[in-house]
């Protein structure tokens, strides 16, 4: 059973940074800029390991954790050991067929039936129609699409294309299975039935990589995990102990952060962001945040494309790895997300006070067009305190526990004295 | 490539552990790869797909289907005629002008669907190409063989406009039209690997290559008879193997004024060079696509 799946030996991928400034976009750049010095190569102060030097091996069976910060090279090594780009340096040696749920809704046509589309999707993944035809019933019934299954997927809701994205994906049952934080899609019951499948696969004894930010659902999940950091392996081992160390060494607050120069902030040719900042709401930015205070949580973004309909999703986690809540513009006053002009924007979200928990806070912002197609996510890219406050926690001094610490409104009377009646047992 | 069949039956564990399946080894590509012919033909099934989707998508939604491939040819042949049949007064070897354009427009407008449709090909695809791994080879491939059915139609619509004319095709024809159809294959096809190779780095090559197509048209043998070229120049106008082919189609379908067997042969190989060069160039970029795509 010891058999190895996957086997890195000095794996490295490097890719050249400020592409969006530095790369010559164009053959008119192109050829003036080698006229202008046409013996310069790229200088190496361009180039950066977004992976260096890895080596890990993965035993037939397992599931292998993989966490680690936005831009650790986590994706990055999905994407070697999925051959879609190629190493730089050392290699990858991996038995058997690799699936991946990147590929969720890869190669769908919109004039295509739902039948039409499974087939095609599965054959991209590598299927063959024999295969597809056997799982079809399956497949269909995991997407609850059965009605809808001769219709062209462009008049599907976007829930029901997603459902039959990944209910392909899902039952292409390869030997190893990546999987990257797929799980964002869809509603809570769907998700539920992801997770059951990926427990299933790990059943059926099939080697699974899952990376995900959700610390909860991998330590239940994994059994090893490794840690990325700047590109290398920062540590392997039970997923606790790798999980725990993880949290503490991003313990550094990180109230504030600011991108001027559009070409190098982090995000793609849709969104970039130019700012974030947790602050308290109605005291001087410098005063540490408590538990009774309000905070504003900002962003700043640069919307690129014309006509988006972009929202902003706030995860909020505390030190525990547990999601204390996720926030989005939808408050009822704004249903329906208008088309967004190019250019930039600033979300302001009011967290109230006497919500939050004492410790560490992570904030991880998406953005998500048309409420479904997930453009970008920083995870991260905020980290602050939230300070203890001595009033109002009675009489006990350790550590309040519960992801939130709201105020309730909280009575006690004395039934004996007759100034109200008992519970009746009587409906 | 699919599972054992173990996978459908419950409880049992799917994948045997051993050393059944093959061990693929990722690392960097050296300077000029092979063309993996092995894996190319495993991923087939993908490639039949791919061309049905392009079939399946290129008509949906059209009131008139598949009915505008025989439409473009046929409305560009009436521009030629009175242009260049009534007007300009081009000669067409003996042939009624209008069977003579319409026997060159027709491969010509595979050609030309062929190579823009296969161009824009890995840029239609980006969501593929970052996504998943399989020969990128059958992108731009699927789009040339998808190319062909609009001119099965075509063909039909020629063989009636031929009927009509009372044309006859020659006894050779049944070689000819096949080759000369293999040697526009073969062109479009490396054609298209090398433009759409170019085109997911230098998006400058979706404007180039409708003015590309729109000189190749006037620099083939299209709108005149190949009996219009001087004798002495015509080994050098045969490297384009757009001219053999195009002639080529035309003789064997009407009778006059075909290439010789040199000419013929002097297209074919070009032909074939220019697919193997545009099959090594794709192949030799093809590790960046994911990153610049």
């Amino acid at each position: 059973m010891s058999e190895t799946m996957i086997r890195t030996r000095g794996l490295g991928k490097q890719y050249r940074i400020g592409a969006a400034r530095n790369r010559p976009r164009s053959f008119r750049e192109a050829i003036a800029r080698s006229a202008a010095a046409p013996w310069r190569r790229p200088e190496p102060a361009e180039l950066v390991w977004a992976l260096r030097d890895l080596s890990i091996e993965v035993a037939y069976g397992e599931v292998l954790g993989v966490i680690g910060r936005n831009g650790s090279g986590k994706s990055t090594l999905l994407k070697l050991l999925s051959r879609i780009t190629n190493p730089t340096t050392g290699y990858a040696d991996i038995r058997g067929r690799v699936g991946s749920l990147l590929e969720v809704g890869t190669g769908f046509h919109p004039e295509l039936t739902g039948r039409d589309n499974v087939y095609l999707n599965g054959s991209i993944l590598g299927l063959d129609r024999a295969s597809i035809a056997r799982r079809f019933d399956e497949i269909v019934a995991f997407a609850e699409v059965e009605r809808f299954i001769d219709t062209p997927v462009k008049r599907y809701s976007s829930g029901m294309y997603l459902r039959l994205a990944f209910a392909v994906a899902a039952h292409l049952e390869p030997e190893i299975l990546l999987v990257d934080e797929v799980l964002a899609v869809g509603d809570a019951a769907f998700q539920r039935k992801c997770i059951g499948r990926m427990g299933h696969a790990a059943e059926e004894g099939r080697t699974v990589l899952f990376v995900s930010h959700n610390m909860t659902a991998l330590q239940g999940l994994c059994s090893r995990a490794i840690w990325l950091k700047d590109g290398t392996l920062a540590e392997e081992g039970a997923p606790g102990v790798v999980v725990s160390h993880y949290l503490q060494d991003a313990a550094a607050t990180r109230p504030h952060q600011f991108w001027p120069d559009a070409g190098l902030a982090p995000g793609n040719d849709r969104v970039r962001l130019r700012a974030a900042r947790a602050r308290p709401a109605d005291s001087n930015p410098a005063e540490p945040i408590t538990t009774r205070t309000p905070v504003l949580v900002e962003f700043e973004y640069w919307n690129l494309r014309e006509g988006a309909q972009l929202s902003l999703t706030l995860h909020l986690t505390n030190e525990d790895g547990v999601l204390v809540l996720a926030a989005g513009p939808i408050d009822g006053r704004q249903s329906q997300i208008r088309p967004l002009p190019r250019g930039l924007f600033r979300d302001t979200c009011l967290i109230p006070g006497d919500l939050l928990n004492d410790g560490l806070h992570r904030v991880e912002v998406l953005v998500v067009d048309r409420d479904t197609d997930l453009v970008y996510r920083h995870t991260d890219v905020l980290v602050f305190e939230v300070r203890d406050t001595p009033d109002l926690r009675g009489g006990w001094f350790g550590k309040w526990k519960g992801a939130v610490r709201p105020i309730l409104d909280w009575t006690t009377e004395h039934l004996d004295a007759g100034v109200a009646a008992p519970l009746s047992t009587a409906p | 490539m699919g599972l054992p069949d173990a996978s459908a039956l419950p409880g049992v564990p799917a994948i045997p552990p051993g050393p059944a399946s093959a061990v693929v080894r990722v690392a960097p590509a050296g300077a000029w790869p092979g063309f993996d012919l092995p894996e190319l033909w495993r991923y087939r099934g993908l490639l039949f797909f791919l061309v049905w989707r392009e079939i399946k998508v290129r008509y949906a939604q059209t009131v008139l289907g598949a009915a505008w491939a025989i439409l473009q040819p046929l409305l560009t042949t009436v521009v030629f005629t009175v242009i260049f049949g009534r007007f300009a007064r081009l000669p067409s070897d003996g042939v009624p002008y209008p069977l003579f354009s319409l026997a060159a427009l027709v491969p010509w407008t595979y050609f030309n669907t062929a190579v823009s449709g296969a161009s824009n090909s890995l840029t239609a695809n980006t969501s593929l190409v970052t996504k998943v791994y399989f020969p990128r080879l059958v992108i731009p491939g699927a789009a040339v063989l998808a190319a062909l059915l609009d001119l099965a139609v075509s063909i039909v619509a020629l063989l009636v406009l031929m009927l009509f004319y009372h044309a006859a095709p020659r006894p050779a024809a049944v070689v000819l039209v096949p080759v000369s159809v293999l040697m526009m294959v073969l062109t479009a096809a490396g054609m298209g690997f090398w433009l759409a190779a170019l085109n997911i780095q230098y998006r400058d090559v979706k404007y180039v290559v409708p003015f590309l197509l729109q000189l190749w048209m006037f620099a083939s043998p299209v709108v005149y008879p190949l009996s219009l070229v001087p004798d002495r120049y015509r080994l050098a106008y045969s490297l384009n193997p757009l001219a053999g082919a195009i002639a080529g189609f035309r003789s064997a379908l009407l009778g006059a004024g075909g290439p010789t067997g040199v000419e013929f042969g002097v297209s074919l190989g070009m032909a074939c060079l220019i697919f193997v060069g545009g099959a090594a160039y794709f192949r030799r970029t093809e590790r960046v696509f994911a990153d610049v795509a």
